[in-house]
């Protein structure tokens, strides 16, 4: 059923992806309100179904693709939340692609997973789930903005203030979209990674730390320190920051292949 | 429709006819009342601006002589004056209304000023009675058309002086300009202006430094800022977001170095050079470094005429829009020309019914309820299909030129009274429901 629910989701976003796309060729209010009610009802119909899952009593969650799901989830959270603040439904041009993709193999079919080693940890390995994943979508907001402000800073340099993107917030309103999802997923991101060593602890004793998903993660999470790093201290922006976060998002993907080769970090049936 | 209009506009006349033209407004109510009273003119008003003057009406029979009125009422020679005039009337008087009222016919094509000039006149008008029913719903239109036009192109979202256009350009890097600080260096009218209108939207504070210290005192004060010696300028410029040169230093005041000095100390916060001398104070090297964005006054006249360009095509959009309104506009009110014969004709009919049905009933005595609801059923019945050719016609006559020859015919046809044409005036769109076969 929460399958189903997620298709009306995934119908849903569709409409925000086709905004994306037009969104790059020409600016249309009503079509950018169209997308913004089509992504909130494809959040109602998501949340439901990311309930049912969580209701069904099994631990579902930790199947690849209902960690998609709430990702994509989190990821729509994220820009509702900048939209309520800035008014601006641009960086919807990267998430709503990323956020369709990610609805899109998780609803193509259900995995029936039960981690039955985890279940006597299960509040842990939800916490370990919802932060991490609210750290990624983070990044996912944060990469978003940095490719936005790449482009605005280059129609400003070019001097040739095309109508072609002229949809773009201003350069500074991009910048602080980036800096402040980067600071608040940069705590989600730990605490989820402190969550996680707990649920590894409790379930094989140590940390294995020469296992690739652990070591891709502390990766990870070395190079969002210091894109935070930079970013106080010197006020790196525009190109060197876009670099930063475009490696963060890989390494970021990185720690999520490392899924499939982990001995320890594996999803069941994945 | 009878619509007539006639005038001069900043293309057909030069200032010193428009000049001879304006009407002051406290002399408005006059105007338009003088209008009413002058022969052939039902209802009028007179829109007056710096750019044009035109005297819109809805005249009795479609020919006032508005041009004598113009004479007669600025005492002016017809050959002074009728060159500059143009004259539209019906459909092209009402295509060039919706046209000035969305301002597609303004000088700077776009401003929005136009639209409040054109309600304050009709306002004024409809104070004093000259404004009714025609020219109420040619003007009720023409505002919605404006917002139509305003709302679905971008006619009037760019804006075109170097000023505004270094002030929009602020606000893409920015966003808002509240708190940002602006830096003046070279006391010039040119960069005193773009600070204008950068406090002006918000910015909030200036520095200025000129080589002579008394002059930067001087700008200073006028804005309530801080003037800055000369050679602190490199010390004190990192902290202005936006800086206006206009300096008449033969090489460029602002090298690459600079720029480096000033983003490490301001943490890579966006700088926006504003360059209007020429040579040029920002040198080319720093205007490349990331987070500094000069633009030239050459950049600043490109971004005007692009606005120009964009302008131009958003305009023709527009034009397409006051196209298709116009049609509809022209349909609507022809079926309302005809909507007091049919209403006439639907009342004589019905009129010879009741009769004939009272005649009958005087014969053949009392009726039974069955027999009362066949004869009505029956008389109805041959009076609809008899109507309908005639009001099929009648409607789709309206939208042709031969209206007023078809409601002449079907008016002597069945001798119908002009009764009630009044009251269609008046509420033109509550009467049009009502038309058509009655069932």
């Amino acid at each position: 059923m929460s399958l189903l629910w997620l298709r009306f989701a995934l119908a849903c976003y569709f409409i925000g992806l086709v905004y994306a796309f037009v969104a790059l060729t020409r600016t249309s209010e009503l079509f950018s309100r169209i997308a913004l009610h089509a992504a909130s009802l494809g959040m109602v119909f998501h949340f439901v179904s990311l309930t049912e899952l969580f209701l069904s009593d099994k631990v579902l969650w930790a199947s690849v693709h209902n960690g998609e799901s709430l990702l994509a989830f989190l990821s729509m959270a994220f820009f509702m939340v900048i939209y309520t603040i800035y008014k601006t439904t641009s960086p919807g041009v990267v998430v709503f692609p990323v956020v369709f993709f990610l609805t899109f193999v998780a609803a193509v079919d259900e995995q029936p997973v039960l981690l039955t080693q985890f279940v006597s940890h299960k509040g842990w390995l939800i916490a370990h789930i919802i932060l991490i994943f609210t750290g990624y979508a983070a990044l996912v907001l944060s990469f978003g903005a940095s490719l936005l402000y790449l482009l605005q800073e280059r129609r400003l340099k070019s001097k040739k203030p095309t109508s072609l993107i002229s949809f773009l917030p201003a350069l500074e309103v991009i910048d602080q979209i980036g800096y402040r999802s980067l600071l608040l997923g940069f705590p989600f991101m730990t605490l989820g990674l402190i969550t996680g060593s707990i649920v590894a602890v409790t379930t094989y004793g140590h940390v294995d730390f020469l296992d690739p998903k652990i070591l891709l993660s502390l990766l990870m999470w070395a190079v969002y320190m210091l894109m935070v790093f930079t970013r106080w201290n010197s006020g790196w922006r525009g190109r060197r920051a876009a670099f930063l976060a475009t490696f963060a998002f890989v390494a970021a993907l990185a720690a999520w292949a490392a899924n499939y080769f982990s001995a320890i970090h594996r999803f069941a049936a994945s | 429709m009878r619509f007539q209009l006639i005038g001069v506009n900043h293309k057909s006349a030069p200032i010193e006819v428009r000049e001879r033209l304006a009407i002051p407004e406290a002399r408005l109510p006059d105007v338009c009342r003088d209008l009413t009273a002058y022969p052939g003119i039902e209802e009028g008003m007179v829109i007056s601006t710096c750019n044009r003057v035109e005297i819109v009406t809805h005249t009795v029979n479609g020919h006032a002589d508005l041009r004598g009125f113009l004479h007669h009422h600025f005492h002016l020679e017809p050959d002074e004056l009728d060159p500059h005039l143009y004259e539209f009337r019906e459909k092209d008087a009402v295509r060039h209304l919706f046209r000035v009222a969305s301002s597609l016919d303004s000088m700077v094509v776009g401003e929005a000023q136009i639209l409040g000039q054109v309600k304050e006149a009709y306002a004024t008008a409809r104070a004093v009675g000259a404004v009714r029913g025609q020219l109420d719903q040619l003007f009720s239109r023409a505002f919605a058309v404006a917002k139509r036009v305003r709302s679905e192109t971008a006619v009037g979202s760019s804006s075109v002086s170097i000023a505004s256009v270094a002030v929009e350009l602020a606000k893409k890097i920015f966003g808002t300009l509240q708190g940002k600080n602006v830096f003046i260096v070279g006391a010039g009218k040119m960069s005193e202006l773009a600070a204008r209108h950068l406090m002006a939207h918000g910015c909030a504070s200036i520095f200025v430094a000129n080589r002579t210290y008394e002059r930067a005192i001087g700008l200073a004060q006028k804005f309530d800022g801080q003037a800055i010696k000369f050679e602190d300028l490199y010390s004190t410029c990192d902290r202005a977001d936006i800086v206006i040169t206009s300096t008449g230093a033969p090489h460029a005041i602002f090298r690459r170095e600079h720029g480096e000095q000033f983003l490490a100390r301001r943490k890579n916060r966006p700088m926006f050079f504003i360059d209007i001398a020429v040579p040029r104070d920002v040198s080319p090297e720093m205007a490349k470094l990331d987070g500094i964005f000069a633009y030239d006054i050459d950049d600043l006249q490109q971004a005007v005429s692009s606005h120009v360009a964009d302008r131009r095509k958003e305009a023709e959009r527009a034009e397409a829009i006051i196209t298709s309104e116009v049609e509809k506009f022209e349909a609507r009110v022809s079926t309302l020309d005809v909507v007091p014969t049919i209403v006439s004709l639907q009342d004589h009919l019905e009129t010879i019914r009741q009769a004939e049905i009272d005649r009958v009933r005087g014969r053949m005595g009392q009726l039974t309820p069955e027999q009362e609801i066949a004869i009505e059923a029956l008389t109805r019945g041959i009076i609809n299909k008899v109507m309908h050719t005639p009001i099929t016609t009648l409607k789709s006559a309206a939208k042709e030129s031969e209206a007023t020859t078809v409601v002449d015919v079907v008016r002597r046809l069945f001798n119908l009274q002009v009764k009630g044409k009044g009251d269609a005036d008046a509420q033109p769109v509550a009467k049009k429901d009502e038309v058509g076969v009655r069932r």
